[in-house]
């Protein structure tokens, strides 16, 4: 089995993307299912059930989806070798700048979309800059030459990935990709023992464990503080009066 | 070809110097150097705290690795040498798996084909398989070379240089930016050196191709869509990396479409297009017939048909005008 992490910024046609590439694969006699992170909803499941494709979903909740994703990746491995899969799909919704899903030796594609500004790219971390395809969609609905400047854009911050245009909507672009995703060498058995391709932040502060409350008393974990004028604490403020 | 390990060895300041568009890979990648000349890549990454370098994930040996493929994409991207001069059509097979009936099919930059066909016979697939560079690999079967030779894959991989440009009907501009600062922008990201002028020419020569006239610091956004399209072209023809530009279907475009026809073709480019306009069609020096996803057949221009497009242009004209006196609230009958 291959496996394929495909991550990216909310709404930037991740699932069209690989719906359409997956229609691709499906036509090559390929067997392909899909496993969805993300926070706390997505409709994506029942997408990817009507088109016939076996698919799991994980709601990471109050916890960054990657970390999330990282905690489980073996098992839905281990799931998509027992359905007898060709190709297992995972996707990723990006809303950590900071972490991504990418595991070393791993196809990692990065999905985003030409109407996210010309600045998208300097703002997103490890999931663009360490990608090795990045897939650009919407280009339907732009001029050529803001296809270029966004995807120099792209190339500026990873110069060594793949960058293809994919319309979201059509499919242009999806048979291309899926030539890339699967060749018959890899077999994956277990993750057991790979590395993700960038470290995580090491440690969570109390609000993403469910803190709810509001003050220095409750915070704990990795807590950091904005450079303020001085003297702004209430707290202290009215312990001293 | 410079490698990492070299690079490693210089300053900040030494890579600046040898290659001074490495200054937008630093700025892009958030990496402030001002005052940081004299470290070499090491001390450069040492001198920014550590908490930082984790918050944002800078990783000094994929950096430098990036830096390095980014140097060499640009040196090949500069490299006049690698000029396209021809593009060759190999037969492939329609949809119903039968070869194609030609040999070989050769189109030479300043030359413009038109596609015919009917819709869903294979038009956008065509022009598909020239983007991809096709080496067999695509549902038609055909490959496409490059003077006359298999192209490397750096055609299709790499995100600075891209073999096709390409024009269709429903493009807008979305970037909140005026007129001059967009074509700017552009023109930055191609590194082309007499900005200013190239700009300035891009704008005249958009305003020439739109009826109506639009000003430098109109917002992109406002323009209508005859003048996005004419600056789409104008731009295209003088900025764009590509020497192949594909043109799917820009009907009724509302704006002087031979004469945009000329600009793209005086810049040097190979021109494809999928239309079923016959004004457009005849301006082709020849055309390519699309029948269940084939190359039916290719038809050489004539000057008997050229003479029917002289009429053609003249029934164009008449109906604009005639437009245009609809618009302004005439009277349509003399
Ligand atoms: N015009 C246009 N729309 C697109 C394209 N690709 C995707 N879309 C639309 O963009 C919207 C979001 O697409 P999705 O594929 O659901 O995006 P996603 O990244 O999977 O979204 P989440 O999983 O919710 O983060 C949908 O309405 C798509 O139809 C494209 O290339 N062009
Ligand atoms: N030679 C071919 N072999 C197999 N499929 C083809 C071939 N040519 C075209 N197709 C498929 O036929 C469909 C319609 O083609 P398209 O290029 O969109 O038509 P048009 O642009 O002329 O309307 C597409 O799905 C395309 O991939
Ligand atoms: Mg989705
Ligand atoms: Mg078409
Ligand atoms: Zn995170
Ligand atoms: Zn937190």
């Amino acid at each position: 089995m291959n496996l394929v992490t495909i991550s990216g910024p909310p709404s930037s046609g991740k699932t069209s993307v690989i719906l359409k590439t997956i229609d691709s694969l499906k036509a090559r006699g390929l067997k392909v299912g899909v496993a969805k992170f993300d926070c706390l909803y997505t409709d994506d499941d029942k997408l990817y059930e009507k088109a016939g494709i076996p698919v799991q979903k994980g709601l990471s909740g109050a916890l960054c989806p990657d970390h999330y994703f990282v905690s489980n990746i073996e098992e839905v491995t281990q799931w998509g070798l027992k359905e007898g899969l060709d190709v297992l799909i995972s996707e990723s919704a990006g809303l950590c700048n900071r972490c991504s899903p990418y595991i070393k030796d791993i196809k990692a594609v990065c999905v985003i979309d030409n109407l996210s500004g010309i600045n998208t790219p300097k703002k997103i971390g490890p999931m663009l800059k360490s990608a090795d395809i990045v897939v650009i969609t919407k280009g339907d609905i732009v001029s050529q030459a803001e296809r270029e400047v966004f995807a120099s854009r792209v190339n500026m911050v990873n110069p060594s990935a793949v960058i293809m245009n994919i319309n979201g909507l059509t499919g242009q672009g999806s048979y291309e990709l899926s030539t890339l995703l699967h060749d018959g060498e890899d077999d994956l058995k277990t993750l057991v023992g790979k590395k993700l391709r960038f470290s995580m932040p090491s440690a969570l502060c109390s609000y993403c464990l469910g803190e709810t409350r509001i003050g220095e008393s409750y915070q704990m974990g990795n807590v950091r503080k904005m450079n303020l004028p001085s003297g702004l604490d209430a707290e202290k403020r009215q312990g001293s009066q | 070809m410079i490698k990492k390990e070299i690079l490693e060895h210089r300053t900040i300041g030494e890579i600046l110097k040898d290659y001074p568009f490495t200054d937008s890979f630093f700025k892009n990648n958030g990496l402030e150097i001002a005052g940081a000349e004299s470290l070499n890549w090491a001390s450069y990454f040492e001198s920014i705290d550590e908490e930082e370098r984790e918050d944002r994930a800078l990783e000094p040996d994929q950096l430098i690795s990036q830096l390095a493929e980014f140097i060499n994409q640009m040196l090949e991207f500069l490299d006049e040498g690698q000029q396209v001069h021809s593009l060759t059509i190999l037969p492939g097979t329609d949809k119903s798996g039968q070869p194609e009936g030609f040999d070989e099919f050769v189109v030479r930059t300043g030359e413009v084909i038109s596609i015919v066909g009917p819709t869903g016979s294979g038009k956008s697939r065509l022009l598909g398989d020239i983007e991809w560079v096709a080496r067999k690999d695509t549902p038609t079967g055909r490959e496409i070379l490059i003077n006359d030779d298999v192209p490397d894959t750096s055609w299709r991989f790499s995100g600075a240089k891209k073999l096709v440009a390409q024009l269709s009907q429903n493009m807008n501009f979305v970037m909140d930016l005026s007129v001059e600062e967009f074509v700017e922008l552009h023109a930055e990201s191609r590194m082309v050196e007499n900005r200013g002028e190239v700009v300035k020419r891009i704008i005249d020569e958009a305003n020439d191709l739109a009826g109506e006239q639009f000003k430098p610091d109109t917002p992109i956004t406002s323009l209508s869509g005859g003048q996005s399209r004419a600056l789409m072209i104008a731009d295209t023809a003088f900025l764009s990396q590509s020497p192949i530009i594909l043109i799917d279907e820009i009907e009724n475009a509302g704006i002087d479409r031979k004469r945009a026809l000329e600009l793209l073709i005086r810049q040097e480019k190979i021109v494809l297009m999928a239309t079923h306009d016959p004004v457009l069609a005849l301006s082709g020096d020849r055309r390519i017939v699309i029948k269940n996803g084939g190359i039916a057949k290719i038809i050489e221009t004539t000057e008997e048909e050229r003479s029917i497009l002289s009429h053609l242009e003249e029934l164009d004209r008449t109906l604009l005008s005639y437009r245009t006196r609809l618009r302004q609230g005439e009277s349509l009958i003399d």
